[in-house]
């Protein structure tokens, strides 16, 4: 049972050819590049796979089998049924780019939903329909001010993941973008808005802000942020968790150009990191020079609704080397499992799961800072991440958590020398209050020792 | 014969009963946050959203449904126990910063896969860290300037590739920033040397070569191609779209390759999802390790895998965290239940359906196919005698075969192919499915031009205006 029907009848088919044996197929190999077979294993049964798989899946604990706190961009979130149910119908799964939009109607009325409901959450007014993850959206996003602004100078806050600023690191080189970053408030966590004016000018193509920020914590100040990005002819870049749009109001609102996200964490696994899912969202006037597929509705002939990809002319297989991003394959599945998601919730369980997200990290916030030896890092509101410092090493806390079943949050002294002690605490609706009594009284515990 | 389900279905939208008035408010967020308005995503109940979805699903075609042959994608099936295994939650259920304790499971399937890939393509590191084919394409980019860089030769700034290449190779090597040196193929339809040659000099960085190429030819100069390019000072990259054509006859690696991208999504049976997730991992030789992303993946004496970062010259990273470990994980459990022989197999197997299907298709004398004949696991027909005789192009011959109830093969590329049907029966396909594939193209070619004209009349919607969609782009229902 190797998936492969013809292997039994491969002289018959030989024969039609006019050719004795399969070699005579490979004789446009040189004869020095020829190998006999590959040094790998014999195939494996099914069975014996399943086995093998067992074996080895038993070495891991997942967020199932531990209480997770690990936050920084991805979490732990109830996934209903329904959203397997769904992507794991193989026309879908088992289909391709739609091509074909004759049939693909269905895969792309799917994905036309998706871009209309996260065109919706972002405020702006076209989405595509996705991009690899998070962090590659903001370094296209970066690549598309310069694009548009034809301005070489990006800006970006300094407390954003370290792997956002490598990634966006590489794919400035091309172009010769410059990265600028701006620091935080100590006390507050938010951006430090003097600093932004006094970096900000006629050379900026872009400036990128985070809400809720890498700390969890709401950049409130966000008009007046987005002021003085449109003083200066930029284009104003904000990277949100979508999961948080339930509450606040969009980016769009507060004068947003480009909208970026992961969005894997609406309906989709963790996966060890990926797959994932990249949000990508602008406005209207620069939707010509955005990245990715695009779905949009036409008619056909019979004058039927109708969908397919539009505005090809900005990819690679049309424009080539003048494209305006090189991607290909994307994360369509993600972005299936994300509009089931967001339908199941609507409006009202959409607005719900992101206060029940607040009100967690709240909740928890509260127990954890009134613990002693533990403080709250930055007095302002935050979302479902935040910051807690540590009067002892951090590292040994997680280590002894571990031992109680427990994944601490993140901790940032390694990319940010200036946390010492600090660890990044995420929590979100999977969070029960045992869960979190479980997590304080390991806390308190550890403390004492 | 499948036959696409017809429904009106509406949209998620257009589903609604009822719409809430009440302001969904929350005054805990500070002021300049708070929403003002309701989010429109319409209140459903979960009867009405599974039946939606379940008959969009009804109307798209996938592997599942029936042969699938588009060139250059290797529509091969996705067998079912990669994707059981991989919603096991042990794995997906795994936070990428865990204790490395606690994920000890998924670094050995990377660590495997990583030796694995190493052995399938002939090269001494791997990274698994792209999303796709075009991701490892920037990422090989990226390998490439570090590489001269760092021997003091940052000044060579620009890469040649065939006519033939694939639309992700010239734009990954602008988007890298590079100059773009574009060859014209030989009268053979594979690399022309005295162009490549004149093509080469101290400015090169780079040149990028699929093999068997587009056309399903394998470039039988490879050797004095690599030869060529190593002369010269620059590094020959393979896209590796296509190495389902020579898994267990020939390795890139052993033809002088320096970096290699594979797709999981094509040659090692990951489903395509409709677009995506795939992965793309970066094959290297050993001179260039020490610039791959971070982390690397290791193994200590006492047998613990371990993510090392202490790697001062790595490019860094082109994404978060490790690569798309749900692919990830499908591939290696594809390559253990294939092992040697069935790798070796699926390849051969592959090269003989697309020469089968090839000779009955151009014994009928209906299709063109014009450069050498030899191929590998897939072909390009030509339809312009069609178009000059009956006025029947391509893109009309596809949609036909939507009638008939297969998927069409890619068209229009790759571009040195006037009317371009480029097919790809990979070895998961029967005999069977083959002949009536190709019973159906040889009839729509003497079938009424009106008739293949108006086609497709069997699908869910009929010809699509896809201009029209383009000129006047409706990207959201809110634009309706
Ligand atoms: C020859 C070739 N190169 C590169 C790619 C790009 O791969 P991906 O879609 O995985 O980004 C493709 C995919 O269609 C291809 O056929």
């Amino acid at each position: 049972m190797k998936f492969v029907p013809n292997s039994s009848i491969k002289t018959i088919m030989l024969e039609e050819l006019g050719l004795n044996k399969i070699e005579d197929l490979f004789l446009d190999i040189p004869k020095d590049i020829k190998i006999k077979n590959l040094n790998l294993p014999c195939g494996l049964s099914q069975q014996e796979t399943e086995r093998k798989l067992r074996k080895i899946v038993g070495k891991n604990r997942s967020c199932n089998d531990f209480l997770s706190f690990l936050g920084g961009g991805i979490k732990s979130h109830y996934i209903p049924a329904i959203v397997k149910s769904i992507t794991s119908r193989s026309e879908f799964y088992t289909s391709y780019t739609p091509y074909q939009s004759e049939a693909s109607q269905g895969f792309l009325q799917a994905m036309f939903e998706y871009q209309s409901m996260i065109a919706e959450i972002t405020g702006m007014d076209v989405a595509n329909c996705s991009l690899y993850d998070g962090v590659t959206s903001l370094s296209e996003a970066a690549l598309m001010c310069t694009r548009i602004t034809r301005k070489k100078n990006f800006i970006m806050p300094h407390n954003i993941s370290w792997e956002k600023k490598c990634v966006l690191s590489n794919y400035a080189k091309g172009p010769g973008i410059k990265i600028k970053e701006i620091s935080y408030n100590s006390k507050t966590g938010k951006i430090d808005i003097d600093e932004l004016k006094r970096k900000i000018n006629g050379d900026t193509s872009g400036v990128y802000i985070e809400n809720p920020n890498f700390f969890g914590i709401f950049e409130d100040d966000i008009d007046e942020i987005s002021e003085i990005v449109k003083k200066s002819g930029s284009l104003f870049v904000v990277g949100v968790d979508p999961i948080s749009l339930g509450i606040t109001k969009s980016p769009g609102e507060y004068g947003a150009d480009i909208v970026i996200g992961e969005g894997r964490g609406l309906g989709n696994t963790m996966n060890f990191g990926g797959s994932s899912l990249g949000i990508y969202a602008c406005k209207n006037e620069l939707l010509r020079q955005m990245p990715g597929r695009i779905i949009g509705v036409t008619k056909d002939i019979k004058d039927k609704r109708a969908f397919c990809m539009t505005l090809q002319t900005r990819e690679q297989h049309i424009r080539r080397a003048k494209a305006t991003s090189n991607i290909c394959t994307n994360e369509g599945l993600c972005a299936l499992a994300a509009v089931v998601y967001l339908s199941w919730l609507g409006s009202e369980g959409f607005f719900n799961i992101s206060k029940i997200n607040f009100e967690n990290g709240e909740k928890l916030a509260k127990l954890i800072a009134s613990l002693p030896g533990f403080k709250l890092k930055f007095k302002s509101t935050h979302f479902n991440e935040f910051v807690v410092e540590y009067s002892d090493d951090v590292k040994k806390l997680n280590k002894i958590l571990l031992q109680n079943g427990i994944f601490g949050g993140l901790t940032l002294e390694e990319f940010y020398p200036e946390l010492e002690n600090c660890m990044l605490i995420g929590t979100s609706e999977v969070h029960t209050d045992d869960d979190f009594e479980k997590f304080v009284s390991s806390l308190k515990e550890v403390s004492y020792v | 014969m499948y036959r696409s389900a017809i429904y009106e279905e509406p949209l998620l939208n257009e589903l609604v009963i009822s719409k809430k008035e009440k302001i969904n408010s929350f005054d805990k967020i500070p002021k300049t946050l708070q929403r003002k308005k309701n989010i429109d995503i319409p209140n459903l109940d979960e009867t009405q959203i599974v039946r939606h979805f379940h008959r969009l699903s009804q109307m798209n075609y996938g592997i599942d449904t029936g042969i699938y042959p588009l060139g250059s994608c290797t529509m091969k099936y996705n067998p079912k126990l990669c994707e059981e295994i991989a919603s096991w939650g042990k794995f997906n259920n795994t936070h990428p910063c865990q204790d490395i304790s606690t994920v000890q499971g998924n670094l050995k399937i990377l660590f495997e896969l990583e030796r694995m890939l190493c052995e399938i393509t002939g090269m001494d590191f791997f990274s698994l860290q792209p999303a796709a084919g075009a991701h490892g394409e920037f990422l090989g980019m990226l390998l490439t300037r570090a590489y001269h860089e760092d021997r003091n030769q940052g000044s060579r700034d620009e890469v040649i590739l065939p006519d033939t290449s694939h639309g992700t190779n010239p734009a990954s090597v602008s988007m890298a920033g590079y100059k773009l040196i574009e060859i014209a193929s030989n009268k053979d339809g594979t690399v022309d040397l005295k162009m490549l040659k004149d093509a080469l000099s101290e400015k090169t960085a780079c040149f990028m070569l699929t093999n068997p190429n587009t056309l399903g030819i394998f470039e039988s100069e490879i050797l004095k191609i690599s030869k060529m390019v190593h002369d010269a000072g620059a590094l020959l990259y393979y896209d590796g779209a296509n190495i389902n054509a020579i898994m267990g006859k020939a390795r890139p690696g052993d033809m002088g390759f320096d970096i290699v991208h594979l797709n999981l999504h094509k040659t090692f049976a990951t489903p395509h999802g409709g677009g995506g997730p795939g992965s793309g991992p970066v094959g290297v030789k050993m001179k260039l390790e020490k610039f791959l992303p971070i982390p690397r993946i290791g193994k200590t004496k006492e047998g613990n895998y371990v993510f090392d970062y202490d790697a001062p010259e790595s490019i860094g990273k082109i994404r978060a965290y490790y690569g798309n470990f749900s692919v990830l994980l499908k591939a290696y459990i594809y390559i253990l239940m294939m092992g040697s022989d069935g790798l070796r197999e699926a390849s051969e197997i592959a090269v003989l359906n697309s020469n089968y299907m090839k000779k009955k298709i151009l014994d009928s004398k209906l299709y063109d196919m014009p450069y050498k004949d030899i191929r590998k696991h897939e072909f390009v027909l030509s339809c312009e005698k069609l178009k000059q005789v009956k006025g029947i192009r391509a893109m009309d011959v596809a949609k036909r075969l939507l009638d008939y109830g297969f998927h069409p093969p890619t068209v229009y590329f790759p571009l040195i192919v006037k009317e371009a049907l480029m097919i790809e029966p990979p070895e998961t396909e029967s005999k069977n499915d083959i002949d009536r594939y190709v019973d159906a193209i040889l009839k729509i070619a003497n079938e009424d031009p009106e008739i293949v004209k108006s086609a497709p009349n069997n699908t869910s919607v009929n010809r699509v205006d896809e201009v029209s969609a383009s000129k006047n782009p409706i990207l959201t229902w809110k634009m309706i």
